[in-house]
């Protein structure tokens, strides 16, 4: 039997799980304890996180998290603190971007503290159980694709940590909603009805935020890993004609390992980690201005092994 | 009772801990900077095993950074030895660095943010010089806070290397020249003992009243008691080395530095924490007589809370307070009060400026968090 999803909580029970003793999720194959008073936490996690499952109570969370003015300063300024385990790692901010916030914050968990998996900076996507991973350097297109095909019926794994067990040709998933910036969030809007998109942040540091929906494929949730394929390096590029290309190994091996969390840190067990994940894929670069085009040469990319 | 202290005091339990309590205890030691400290004690009691898998990865990774930390302490240690050999100077680490590279007991599981180095006063510009040379600089620094270490401390603004991004804290004696005690910087030089070739440490005597008077001085106790568990090693390991000869010296030094109250305050919540194994006639000799004793159950009402990890499951009341009183009682040691007033009124002018603007956090979010 499957354990009760966040939904099932109602919104006024959401509210005050949040506001008292937290509401604990299951994200792949950690767990999540969430406070907060704040009326925006409540409406975006009902919303987005409706089908995650809950975590027991009375168990071991990996992440005890709180979103609240840290005190009376905070709060007659009209700003929030993120908490990991009672410790402020960030200053405070304004009310108005808590949301996109918040996320960060969740990211911001896993990035710095787990290392029993190489963490690249990636988006990891799946379709008819072939994994293929994303790794972008900001503004290269990689949520805004991610998103994409999850509209398109793709499983999303993570739009932002690939993680994978060191010797192992495989990523786990620990899917969360898909973070879009500025013109990204109107390109999704426009995809479709079925687009649910989170609170809007306005202002940050990297513009309007906000989160979509995107675990509508059954498989979201489950924890169990998928064998990984491709290596697929997006760049969009205004007017850019259609293009994957093969890349090399050694440039992929570079290229993503200098974009991982913890890459340096986890020294030769990242190395031959790194090495082993890498010769078993076959990486492209993919250049593309129109996103419909990009989706197909991707479908078609899966499935020319499925 | 505090589940983190309970298990580094006796690791074994770990055996028998619920889901609900690690689900405490890892956020305690998390918050106290000492999951790779326990992790080493769990794997030294052999009771690692025992520790359900979604515990573990936590400690396993703690560890992972704590080795990467070794290793970068040694890769930056073949930099500094020829760096500071321009300058005529050995290489003298203090704490976590030096209890890394003399592998004393502290060092399992021991992380840290920055390395110490002591020099002779005498050599601070020629220091400077070479350091300045090989990629280390001061960065941008608030003149008010550059003139403050400058005239009072005992260590010049903290150093950061320009490609490695390691931190060097430089200190030309070990607590600073206007507090009470009377440091003779020659003679902690004179004891000094050579841990790897060219890499220096204090001899045992001043390690131990170092990391005392370190703890006890500074009123900085984010990490206290990950310091008192680095007494607490050390103590251990220097009287089960040299016997009872130990606490004779240690006691005569502390009494030639002026080092008696941070010793003994060491001694007391050693022993009370974590049951450091003490005779009684060392903490009766160094107990406070007349008027000073007077402050002693105030000062375990501070210090209680200060060695308490700062989580809601173990906080004690007034803790918020404590740290307070801890906090302007180090900066009173360290000056007289006609300079002490005027300082505390500019730093909190400086904290409220500081705190009106939130760029610089949004900035480490977005290179943190992607």
């Amino acid at each position: 039997m499957s354990p009760p999803t966040l939904s099932t909580l109602g919104t006024d029970g959401l509210q005050s799980a949040l506001a008292g003793e937290g509401v604990r999720l299951r994200v792949g194959p950690y767990r999540y304890a969430i406070r907060s008073p704040e009326p925006i936490v409540a409406r975006g996690l009902a919303l987005l996180y409706a089908d995650f499952p809950l975590a027991p109570r009375d168990g071991f969370a990996d992440f005890h998290v709180s979103f609240a003015p840290a005190g009376l300063r905070q709060r007659l300024r009209g700003q929030l603190d993120f908490m990991l385990d009672e410790h402020r790692p960030f200053g405070s901010v304004p009310r108005a971007q808590a949301y996109a916030f918040l996320e960060w914050g969740l990211n911001w968990c896993l990035s710095v503290t787990m290392n029993e998996y190489l963490k690249l900076h990636a988006a990891v996507v799946a379709k008819d159980g072939v994994a293929l991973i994303l790794p972008g350097l900001p503004g290269a297109g990689k949520s805004t694709l991610c998103a994409a095909l999850a509209l398109r019926g793709w499983r999303v794994l993570s739009d932002e940590h690939a993680l994978i067990p060191p010797g192992r040709r495989e990523v786990v998933p620990v899917y969360r909603p898909v973070s879009l910036k500025n013109d990204s969030i109107d390109i999704i809007r426009e995809r479709g009805a079925s687009a649910l998109l989170g609170p809007l942040s306005r202002d940050t540091h990297k513009g309007s935020v906000a989160h979509l929906k995107a675990d509508g494929h059954p498989d979201s949730h489950r924890p169990e890993p998928i064998a990984a394929r491709f290596m697929v390096f997006p760049e969009y590029r205004a007017g850019a004609p259609l293009a994957l290309r093969p890349k090399g190994r050694a440039e992929s091996f570079l290229f993503a390992a200098h974009h991982s969390f913890n890459y340096s840190l986890m020294g030769e067990v990242g190395f031959e980690a790194m090495c082993h994940f890498v010769d078993g894929l076959d990486c492209f670069d993919l250049s593309y201005s129109a996103l419909d085009a990009a989706l197909e040469r991707l479908d078609e990319l899966v499935r020319e092994v499925a | 009772m505090v589940l983190l202290v309970d298990l580094l005091r006796a690791p074994e339990r770990a055996a028998r801990l619920s889901p609900a309590e690690w689900d405490v205890v890892i956020p305690q030691a998390r918050q106290s900077h000492l999951l790779a400290s326990l992790a080493a004690r769990l794997w030294a009691a052999g009771v690692s095993g025992q520790v359900p898998a979604e515990v573990a990865r936590h400690l396993g990774s703690a560890v992972v950074l704590q080795r990467k930390q070794c290793q970068g302490l040694a890769h930056e240690l073949d930099h500094l030895r020829p760096a500071l050999a321009e300058a005529g100077e050995p290489v003298l680490l203090l704490k976590g660095a030096a209890y890394i590279t003399a592998g004393l007991p502290p060092a399992a599981g021991r992380l840290m943010s920055d390395i110490d180095i002591l020099v002779h006063t005498s050599a601070l510009p020629a220091v400077e010089r070479v350091l300045a040379g090989h990629g280390w600089s001061a960065g941008k620094i608030d003149p008010y806070n550059e003139r403050y270490y400058r005239q009072w401390m005992h260590e010049i603004p903290p150093l950061g290397h320009r490609q490695r991004r390691s931190t060097l804290d430089v200190h030309h004696t070990i607590l600073p020249p206007t507090s009470t005690g009377q440091i003779d910087a020659a003679a902690l030089w004179r004891q000094a003992v050579e841990a790897s070739p060219g890499v220096m440490v204090l001899g045992p005597e001043d390690m131990v009243l170092h990391s005392a008077a370190h703890l006890f001085h500074e009123g900085e106790f984010g990490h206290g008691l990950r310091d008192l568990l680095d007494l607490d090693g050390l103590l251990r390991h220097f009287a089960g080395l040299e016997g009872p000869q130990f606490y004779a010296r240690l006691l005569a030094r502390a009494h030639s530095m002026g080092l008696e109250r941070p010793l003994y305050y060491a001694c007391l919540h050693a022993a009370r924490v974590l049951e450091t194994p003490l005779p009684a006639e060392l903490i009766a000799a160094l107990r406070p007589t007349g008027l000073a004793a007077l402050k002693g159950p105030f000062m375990d009402f501070l210090f209680r809370r200060a060695f308490t990890p700062g989580h809601s499951s173990c906080r004690l009341p007034l803790t918020g307070f404590a740290l307070f009183c801890l906090y302007v009682r180090s900066h009173y040691l360290r000056m007289p009060l006609r300079l002490l007033l005027p300082h505390l009124l500019r730093k909190a002018c400086m904290d409220l400026r500081a705190g009106a603007g939130t760029g610089a956090t949004d900035r480490k979010v977005a290179k943190e968090a992607g």
